[in-house]
Order: structure tokens, then C-alpha cells, then sequence
């Protein structure tokens, strides 16, 4: 029987590819990586219980003092544990991740809430991204980045966009019929529409978006340290192959303290704006 | 009056290319014929009436009748498969994207049955709307919105969000909303129909006080009978999509057009539609002022009633005589009745409503005298009449006795063929 050779295609398009923005995709890389690299820095030359004092304002601005009194417990245990600088490193990457996600994922979601074609065009792209197993995709990202923190960005961010443009889609469409038609009976240009009536009505929704890009783009991270991203990852990986229990035990604490931060802070945000609509 | 909106000819079926089922429509294929054969749905038949500036005409019928999708046609948020609507000479039908929110910024203002707020601004945010979308400015938007949420009786609740507001309280921000857009026409889709009954009449009664003010063109839509009757100059009365009749809520309630609007009617409280003019007789008996007791008495006798009205030549209402005022003048040797102090019976004018002459005709010995704005005695109302103008059938029977009553030739068939029966 014909086997269709589907594999050898894509092998061919991914070495082409290579061939072809191979020294575009290496520039970019490299500043790509700089930039990352710059933005931990930074964020390591902060003494460590100035970064626990600004979760501790956050977490009490957007939720109350339980949550900032788990938040310093929680990075207290974390830096006690001599896992600080894995944890920044961790931090800096879903920071980044996310930001992308959600700066392409939210005008995607807005298209595609508004406009059918597009919505059809897009849905099973997004089921692709999703659903395809992970490891597929680090390879070629490894290919054209390069080992480092950038093919990790790269695969986190087609990894956990799926929500920002879906939720920011389910937002828009669940835009009661006659609230936009307030909008129409008075007069509103089509912008006026999205920006003074779908957008905030939609809000809510956009937030759990968020905050599942956010959530998905932690885990990611996590894999991610396969190809070289480091952090709280590269610990777990390092644990795992060399069978150190314990050791892999203080790194996914790590990572489940961050996450839980991470939840509540915009899981918050997206409630109080819920109520507040309500 | 002038024509605000006329509206001629209005279809408009449901789907994306109507082109089969219009065609079929115009050859006289009915709506079940149409769905059976291209399975589009026919919202709007063949629609044409007119709205006069300054009334409010309400579009009557239960859901699915299309007096929604007609209102929504009036500002195109439905767009029409065919017809005409010509709002102040302007055919809209013509109108592009820009001069369409042109004609929704100027000329209409929409009220909806579910509020419609927007639930991330506060009252006053929300009746800004219509203003902020055309550019006026902060200060003059907000003075002018002030205004109206005072009209409606919002002063103080400037800040709240809509979810803190009770419906009613809602529904007067959705109003004022309508109101600040400054716009000839107001559109109402239901727009007391979420209410709770007693809310509802309140801002009912609060409508008709606001139009004596503004004197808008308003479109109610309304499944209400009574709303319809209560609000309305005008009322056009829907079935699947065709208009049934248009009138004024008396010649609805009088002169039903078929079977189908005299069963809503009949359920109707009639004391509110019917006036003393539908309810009166002939002011018969009645005398002169310049006769005398003898006269009196002796129109009381061959009547068999024991008072009269008093008129003079140009037939003014003076009073009443009854039988113990006459034997009293005849004894005192009067002569005229106009040289003794007559005796003041309740009175009514004709457009008062019969509700109103209940408990005054409850409370009287006499016959209420129903008189003109100038003081004529134009009818009188007996007790009997008003109950039977008001009973849901009234048989032959009653008609002798009062005599011929506007209600009897207004008699709805089924109600006949019931009477028979039950006699």
C-alpha cells in the first residue's frame, strides 16, 4: 500500500525553512536571548525580600492578606530552599511567554469573535496547537533557535495561546444580543462597538483566558527546560535523571507555589471585575 | 397630523436568501406554505400603516406575532426583505452605513424589554451613551444626562451600577438613556413587560405624564391588551406577522375585526375603555325650567320614575326635581320651577370613563346627567346600563330595558351564539 510520506515532507519544509531564515532566525535568537538574559538580571541583582515585598502589595491589592501571607511563607520556602535563582529564572520566562500570548492571542480572539470565516479558519489551528504532544514541536524549535531559553519561549507561546485567543473569542460571542444592539440603536461605529461595549462586557471572560495562558505557559516551562530553558525545570530534569527524590520533591514544590501565586493574583483580577459587572 | 413614519408594504423573511420565498409570498402562498416549502420563516407580512407625529402607536400581538422584528425594522437593526419606511420624507430604506447611524443618532432612541445596561458603567455612564458615541462633549453630555435621570425620577443614583438597581428603577435608567439622545422617536420594545404589575402601571402612568411633556413620536410594542389600551392613541394589532387592525383603543374594543381580537378584547376591563358617552341614553325624560310642577309630576307619572332633570331653552342642566320637591312647589302655588332652588345631582362629562361612574352612581339616589363642556345636558346614566355595558355578554333582555345602548350593535358573534345557547 502507498504510505503518503507525510514525515518526509515536513522534513524537507523544516530543513528548507532552516535553509532559508536559518541566519534570521540565528540573529534574532541571539538578541531574543540577550533580552531574556537582561530582563533576569535584573530581577536577580533585586535583593530577594524586595521581590517578596512587591508579591506581598500585589497579592494584597488585588485579593487581601491571606493570600500575601501564603505568598511570603511560600517564596520565603523557596528562597530558604536555595532555589531562588531557578525560581527567577522560571518567573522571567512565563512572565515572557505570557506577555506574547497574550499581546498576538487577544487581537486573534477579537478577530475571530467577530468575524465567522475567521473563527472557522483559526478553530482547528488552535485544536492543532493544543493537542499536538509537546515534544513535537521542541524539536524544531531547537533547530531553528537553537539549545536556550528562546526555542523554550517559542514553544511555551504556541503551547499556552490556545485560551488567550479562545476565551477572548467565547467573550466576545456571549455579548448579550441586546447590548449590542444598544450599541447599534444609538449610533456606535463599529469600533465604538468593541471598544465601549463587546470588550468590557467580554472582560471577564478574556481574564480566565489569561489566566489559563498563564497557568499553561508555567507548565510549559517546566518541559521546556528539556531544551535548555533552566530554571525550576532544569532542577526537576536534573532530579529525575539522576533518581534524587527529595531533590525533585523541593523543585516541584517550587513550581507549585509559583503556580498557585500565579492563579491567584489572576483569577482575582478576573473576579473582581466579574462582580463588579454583575 | 403629520405623518411621522409611514411604512408600506414591509415584509421581511428570516434567512439568508429570501429572494424564492419573497417571490412566493407575492403570489399569494401563505406563511405555513412558504415553511413547508423553502423552510424560510415569514416575520413580517405584507405590513403598511402609518404613525402620526406626537402619538404613541402601539404594535399589539403575542411572541412570534413580528411586532419586534417591525420595530427593529423602523431603525433597520433588522434589515427588511422589501417595503418601504419613510421616516420624515427620508426613505431609510436607502440609507448607508454612515447616514444609517446618522438616523439612529438623530431620530430614534430605543427602550428594551430586558433593560439592556451595560453592566461595567454606572447610571450615569450608561444614559450618557447615546451622547458619547456622537462626540458631544463630557460636561454638556453628562448636564443633559442629569436632566433626564432626573425626569425619571434617578436624581441621587448617578453612580450606582445597574446590578445594584431594583428592575424598575432599571428600566427608568434604559428610559433616560432613550430620553438624553434627544431623538423624535422612541422605540419600546416591551419595555415594561420584565416588570412587576404594580411597578408596571407606575411607569405607565409615569409615560403618559412624560409624553404630555415631550410629546415624542412613541412606538410601544406590547403582548398586553390593557398596556396597549392604556398607552395607546393608536393601536396596531398583529397575527403571524400581518397586521389585523388599526384603531384607537376604543373602535379595538367596540368594533373588534374578527374573532381573534374580539377574544382578547372580551377579557379586557372595559370600565377604562368605554366613557359615560358609550354608557348614557337620550336624557329622556327631561323639562323645561319655565314649567312647573304640575309638569313635573305628571312626567314622573307616565314615566313611572320618581325624579327629572331640569333644562333650560338651550337645554343647560339646572338641576333635579323629584316627586317630594314637586308636591312641596305645587302646594307652595309655584308656578315656574325656575323660582325654587333645584336640587344638584351627580354629574359627568361624556369623555369620563365608566370606571369613574361606578362608585358615583353607587353612592347617588339619581341617574348620573352626562353634560357637555358647555354645561348641556347631553345623556343620562342609570345603574343598569353601566352594569351591563361592563358584563362580558349582555343578552337581548337587557337591551330592552335600557334601550338601544352603543354597546349592543358592537355585539361580537361568538358571544351572540353563546347567549343563545345559554338562554
Amino acid at each position: 500500500m502507498y504510505k503518503i510520506p507525510l514525515a518526509e515532507y515536513i522534513d524537507k519544509g523544516v530543513r528548507w525553512m532552516e535553509a532559508t531564515f536559518g541566519n534570521g532566525m540565528d540573529a534574532f535568537s541571539e538578541s531574543f536571548g540577550k533580552f531574556i538574559r537582561g530582563f533576569e538580571h535584573i530581577l536577580q541583582i533585586i535583593p530577594w525580600w524586595v521581590l517578596i515585598l512587591i508579591f506581598v502589595v500585589i497579592t494584597f491589592k488585588v485579593k487581601g492578606w491571606k493570600l500575601s501571607l501564603g505568598t511570603v511563607l511560600g517564596l520565603y520556602l523557596i528562597y530558604n530552599l536555595q532555589l531562588w535563582s531557578a525560581f527567577l529564572s522560571s518567573l522571567v520566562l512565563v512572565i515572557i511567554s505570557a506577555v506574547i500570548c497574550i499581546l498576538i492571542g487577544i487581537p486573534l480572539g477579537i478577530a475571530s469573535g467577530r468575524n465567522n470565516t475567521f473563527h472557522k479558519i483559526i478553530s482547528p489551528i488552535l485544536d492543532l496547537m493544543q493537542t499536538l504532544p509537546s515534544f513535537v514541536y521542541l524539536i524544531p524549535a531547537l533547530l531553528f533557535f537553537g539549545i536556550g531559553k528562546v526555542p523554550a519561549v517559542f514553544a511555551t507561546v504556541i503551547f499556552a495561546m490556545p485560551p488567550a485567543i479562545r476565551l477572548t473569542d467565547l467573550g466576545i460571542r456571549q455579548v448579550p444580543t441586546d447590548l449590542m444592539e444598544v450599541g447599534q440603536a444609538f449610533g456606535s461605529t463599529p469600533r465604538q462597538l468593541l471598544w465601549k461595549i463587546q470588550l468590557p462586557v467580554a472582560l471577564p471572560t478574556v481574564m480566565s483566558g489569561i489566566n489559563q495562558t498563564i497557568m499553561l505557559s508555567l507548565s510549559m516551562v517546566v518541559i521546556a527546560s528539556m531544551i535548555g530553558a533552566g530554571g525550576l525545570g532544569g532542577g526537576v530534569l536534573e532530579a529525575i535523571s539522576q533518581l534524587k527524590i527529595g531533590m525533585g520533591f523541593e523543585y516541584g514544590i517550587a513550581v507549585v507555589i509559583l503556580a498557585i501565586i500565579l492563579d491567584r493574583i489572576t483569577q482575582s483580577i478576573g473576579s473582581s471585575l466579574r462582580t463588579e459587572n454583575k | 397630523m403629520a405623518e411621522k413614519i409611514i411604512v408600506s408594504e414591509l415584509i421581511k423573511i428570516f434567512g439568508s436568501h429570501p429572494q424564492n420565498a419573497l417571490k412566493m409570498l407575492k403570489d399569494g402562498k401563505n406563511k405555513d406554505e412558504i415553511l413547508k416549502e423553502t423552510g424560510y420563516t415569514v416575520g413580517v407580512n405584507n405590513v403598511s400603516f402609518n404613525i402620526n407625529d406626537g402619538e404613541i402607536f402601539v404594535i399589539m400581538g403575542l411572541s412570534g406575532s413580528g411586532k419586534s422584528t417591525i420595530l427593529r425594522c423602523l431603525n433597520r437593526l433588522i434589515e427588511p426583505s422589501a417595503g418601504e419606511i419613510i421616516v420624515d420624507g427620508t426613505n431609510i430604506m436607502e440609507l448607508k452605513d454612515k447616514e444609517l447611524r446618522n438616523f439612529r443618532q438623530s431620530k430614534t432612541a430605543m427602550v428594551f424589554q430586558q433593560f439592556a445596561l451595560l453592566p461595567h458603567r454606572t447610571v450615569l455612564e450608561n444614559t450618557v451613551y447615546g451622547l458619547e458615541v456622537q462626540g458631544v462633549s463630557k460636561s454638556q453630555r453628562e448636564a443633559k444626562a442629569l436632566q433626564n435621570l432626573e425626569v425619571v425620577g434617578l436624581k441621587g443614583y448617578e453612580k450606582q451600577y445597574p446590578s445594584q438597581l431594583s428592575g424598575g428603577m432599571k428600566q427608568r435608567v434604559g428610559l433616560a438613556r432613550a430620553l438624553t439622545n434627544d431623538a423624535d422617536i422612541l422605540l419600546m420594545d416591551e419595555a415594561f413587560s420584565a416588570l412587576d404589575p404594580l411597578i408596571r402601571e407606575e411607569m405607565q402612568d409615569e409615560l403618559l405624564t412624560l409624553q404630555e411633556k415631550v410629546r415624542k413620536t412613541i412606538v410601544f410594542i406590547t403582548h398586553d391588551l390593557n398596556e396597549a389600551l392604556k398607552l395607546g392613541d393608536r393601536i396596531a394589532f398583529l397575527k403571524d406577522g400581518a397586521l389585523v387592525q388599526i384603531g384607537t383603543p376604543e373602535e379595538i374594543v367596540k368594533n373588534p375585526a374578527n374573532d381573534y381580537i374580539a377574544k382578547f378584547v372580551k377579557g379586557v376591563d372595559k370600565s377604562k375603555i368605554l366613557t359615560a358617552e358609550d354608557v348614557m341614553k337620550k336624557p329622556q325624560p327631561h323639562m323645561l325650567l319655565r314649567d312647573g310642577p304640575n309638569v313635573a309630576l305628571r312626567i314622573m307619572k307616565e314615566n313611572g320614575i320618581s325624579s327629572v332633570y331640569v333644562v333650560d331653552k338651550q337645554r343647560h342642566l339646572k338641576g333635579i326635581v323629584t316627586v317630594d320637591a314637586a308636591l312641596e312647589a305645587r302646594k307652595a302655588g309655584v308656578v315656574s320651577l325656575s323660582e325654587i332652588e333645584l336640587e344638584q345631582g351627580p354629574t359627568v362629562r361624556e369623555n369620563t370613563p365608566v370606571l369613574d361612574t361606578i362608585a358615583i352612581i353607587a353612592e347617588s339616589k339619581y341617574p348620573i346627567a352626562v353634560v357637555s363642556e358647555a354645561g348641556r345636558l347631553v345623556g343620562i346614566i342609570v345603574r343598569g346600563a353601566v352594569l351591563s355595558a361592563l358584563a362580558p355578554d349582555h343578552s337581548d333582555d337587557a337591551e330592552d330595558e335600557h334601550g338601544s345602548l352603543p354597546l349592543s350593535d358592537t355585539e361580537i358573534p361568538t358571544d351572540h351564539s353563546n347567549n343563545q345557547e345559554g338562554i
